[in-house]
């Protein structure tokens, strides 16, 4: 631990940057608040943070010590608002990043398990059909650029939307639920200066990563089985998956947090919406297999519109470019929704 | 200190927040001077927490106006958030995390690099006296050291004004001193305190002036002295008969003219504000009442409570 520390001491260029410890109250004047390293956005470093303190000049009776805020009693007012307004520059703009991070570190302390659970179960499926399944049928269920393809393939760019989905049955139901009512962690961060809607983006963003690990490595697993066509345009499907999987995910995660007690809601909403929107998806068969009254089911699930992508670009699907832009516009559309509720729904419980 | 008093960090003046056509908070007014321990005391549901979270600029208020560190909390509450350490009811750490990973993390909301949280977190487990648990899990530590890990995590960015809320309710007598020796060590050095307690002693420790808030009001402001000299006795006499007995001791009590400036009749016991406890002691016996027990003590801000309100601060 650093002993008697003052302001300026041990830091190399000793300017002080912030109006917060000069003292002086003409630098104090609300307007002149400033970031406190001289306009950048970096955290704050170890000298810009003595700046801010002060070793406490007693010692205790056990020895330690302790920095306190630099500010003395007799401090003018002005200087105390300067010092918070310069205080609030750097959480304005990055507040979100740091809410990403603390979810990361979270996520890595169970990483192994949660990448087997998120690829485990559709690696199941993709042996189950690609050995068993595929081996019984002979008929031609799709078309790709270059003729019929196998079923395998076929199922595939859907089993792996499914993949990235499952992160956010977890991430955005119980994760969510912890942080507003078991653990209340997100009340914890509510009295740092991150705002509500920091908070959902910084969490969003970290989920994101997790879908798109898990997206990623079950690519690799469906090229390894042969079931892509084309590996190199079909990649992007790492990236159309994890927008299939933020377009089912983010209406949930609205939903979650306008939960105030679990009464088993979770479980309804993967045996009822997840499962019928899985099985009436055109997963393991064409859309248009289903009965017309049915199909309406597909176009209105996140899993129909990303496996339709992923099927474009893993082995060159015969669908009409308009389709497409549908598809994204559907998936974009459900995401901004669902994240625009999130977003209202984190200010009113968190305000 | 200034010959003029300094300008206040925190200004209140008739901050209401009603919830649907419930007032929590009905209009209160106060101010709090920099460096100074203010407390809020009163019974649950008084309003103590949510004007804390008016405060610390996570609950909006109703109307009325509030200034904290000169900023108004509705336009800048991460401004004023930047400044301010938190301590809430109840403790939220996160319980999967170790104590110092606990801190490390939090310091970053504040936007302090890695390395300056590391070195705070190491500073503040000292501090807290949770060195030894730095590797634990939050959710293995005591109740003591959840609550002592929840002040050294709101004191991660080294705050101007420290929010307390009930910062002992649950702890024992033993934890209840180390903290609140932790809490006057910051006070020494000049951090202001915001301290909500249903305690008296805690109160009387800690506060340099406080008030004492009832269903959303404020009953009396002032230092504890102050308060037990202008609304109690120097000294109290409690008497007990039994409760078959003890409303017709009461009058009996009441009727001795003289005897004491003020008698509360209490379920069990009664209670004679009076400047001399052991002279109304011997009157009371003089008149051939035999209490079954009897005590002495000194006014304390609970009966400056019961004065107020008609009611004991905890049920
Ligand atoms: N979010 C809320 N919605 C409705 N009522 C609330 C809410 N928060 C607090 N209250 C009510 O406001 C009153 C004051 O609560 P609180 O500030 O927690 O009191 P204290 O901290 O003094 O015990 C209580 O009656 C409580 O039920
Ligand atoms: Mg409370």
């Amino acid at each position: 631990m650093t002993d008697d520390i003052r302001p300026g001491a041990g830091s190399a260029t000793g300017a002080p940057t912030t109006g917060s410890t000069t003292g002086s109250p003409t630098t104090g004047a609300p307007t002149t608040g400033g970031s406190p390293t001289g306009g950048s956005t970096t955290d704050l470093d170890g000298a810009a943070y003595v700046e801010r303190a002060r070793i406490d000049t007693t010692r205790a009776s056990d020895g330690t010590r302790l920095r306190v805020n630099a500010l003395g009693v007799d401090e003018p007012l002005a200087t105390r608002t300067a010092a918070a307004l310069a205080g609030g520059v750097v959480p304005r703009r990055r507040g979100w990043w740091y809410v990403t991070e603390s979810f990361v570190v979270q996520m890595r302390r169970y990483g192994g398990t949660l990448l087997v659970g998120a690829i485990g179960s559709p690696l199941l499926y993709l042996l189950g059909l690609g050995l068993g399944l595929a081996a019984v049928i002979d008929a031609t269920v799709a078309d790709g650029a270059n003729g019929p393809v196998d079923y395998v393939t076929f199922v595939a760019p859907a089993l792996l939307v499914t993949a990235g989905v499952s992160v956010t049955q977890e991430e955005f139901t119980y994760t969510v639920m912890g942080g507003f009512k078991w653990h209340k962690t997100f009340f914890a961060i509510n009295a740092s200066p991150v705002s509500p809607r920091q908070l959902l983006g910084g969490m969003v963003l970290a989920v994101t990563f997790r879908i798109l690990l898990v997206t990623g490595v079950y690519y690799l697993a469906i090229v390894l089985f042969g079931a892509v066509d084309r590996p190199l345009l079909g990649a992007l499907t790492v990236l159309t998956g994890a927008l299939a999987a933020l377009a089912f995910g983010l209406p949930l995660l609205a939903y979650s947090a306008s939960l105030t007690e679990d009464k088993g809601q979770f479980a309804l909403v993967q045996r009822f919406i997840f499962m019928p929107l899985f099985l009436f998806s055109g997963t393991f068969y064409p859309l248009t297999t289903l009965p017309v009254y049915l199909q309406w089911i597909g176009w209105i699930s996140p899993v129909w519109h990303g496996a339709e992508l992923g099927r474009v670009l893993s082995y060159g699907a015969p669908t009409p470019g308009r389709l497409v832009v549908v598809h994204v516009g559907v998936l974009v559309a459900l995401a901004v929704v669902g994240g625009t509720i999130a977003g209202r729904t984190f200010t009113r419980r968190l305000r | 200190m200034p010959q003029t008093s300094p300008e206040p960090v925190i200004r209140a003046r008739g901050l209401t927040k009603t919830y649907g056509a419930f007032t929590a908070v009905d209009a209160i007014d106060f101010d709090v001077a920099p460096g100074e321990s203010f407390g809020l005391l009163g019974p649950n549901g008084a309003g103590k927490s949510t004007t804390m979270r008016m405060i610390s600029a996570v609950s909006r208020r109703t109307a009325g106006e509030l200034s904290v560190l000169g900023l108004d909390p509705e336009t800048h509450g991460p401004e004023i958030r930047s400044q301010l350490g938190v301590v809430p009811q109840e403790d939220n750490l996160d319980t999967e995390l170790t104590a110092r990973d606990n801190l490390v993390l939090y310091g970053r909301y504040f936007g302090l690099s890695r390395a300056v949280c590391r070195e705070r977190a190491e500073e503040l487990l000292a501090f807290a006296q949770l060195q030894d648990k730095a590797g634990a899990k939050a959710d293995d530590l005591s109740g003591g050291m959840k609550r002592r890990l929840t002040i050294a995590r709101g004191l991660m960015n080294t705050p101007q004004i420290f929010m307390l809320d009930e910062p002992t309710t649950g702890l024992d007598p033993q934890a209840r001193h180390v903290l609140w020796d932790r809490l006057f060590r910051l006070k020494e050095q000049g951090t202001t305190l915001v301290i909500t307690t249903h305690y008296m002693d805690e109160a009387e420790q800690l506060c340099d002036r406080l008030i004492v808030v009832d269903k959303g009001s404020i009953m009396a402001e002032g230092s504890p002295a102050e308060l037990i000299r202008r609304y109690s006795s120097r000294e109290v006499l409690e008497v007990r008969f039994g409760s078959d007995r003890n409303a017709a001791a009461a009058e009996e009590v009441a009727a001795i003219g003289r005897l004491a400036e003020r008698v509360e009749v209490l379920p069990d016991r009664l209670l004679v504000y009076t400047p001399d406890g052991e002279g109304a002691l011997e009157r009371v016996v003089e008149r051939g009442l035999r209490p079954t027990t009897s005590l002495v003590r000194r006014s304390s801000l609970e009966d400056v409570f019961l004065r107020l309100t008609g009611r004991s601060l905890v049920d």
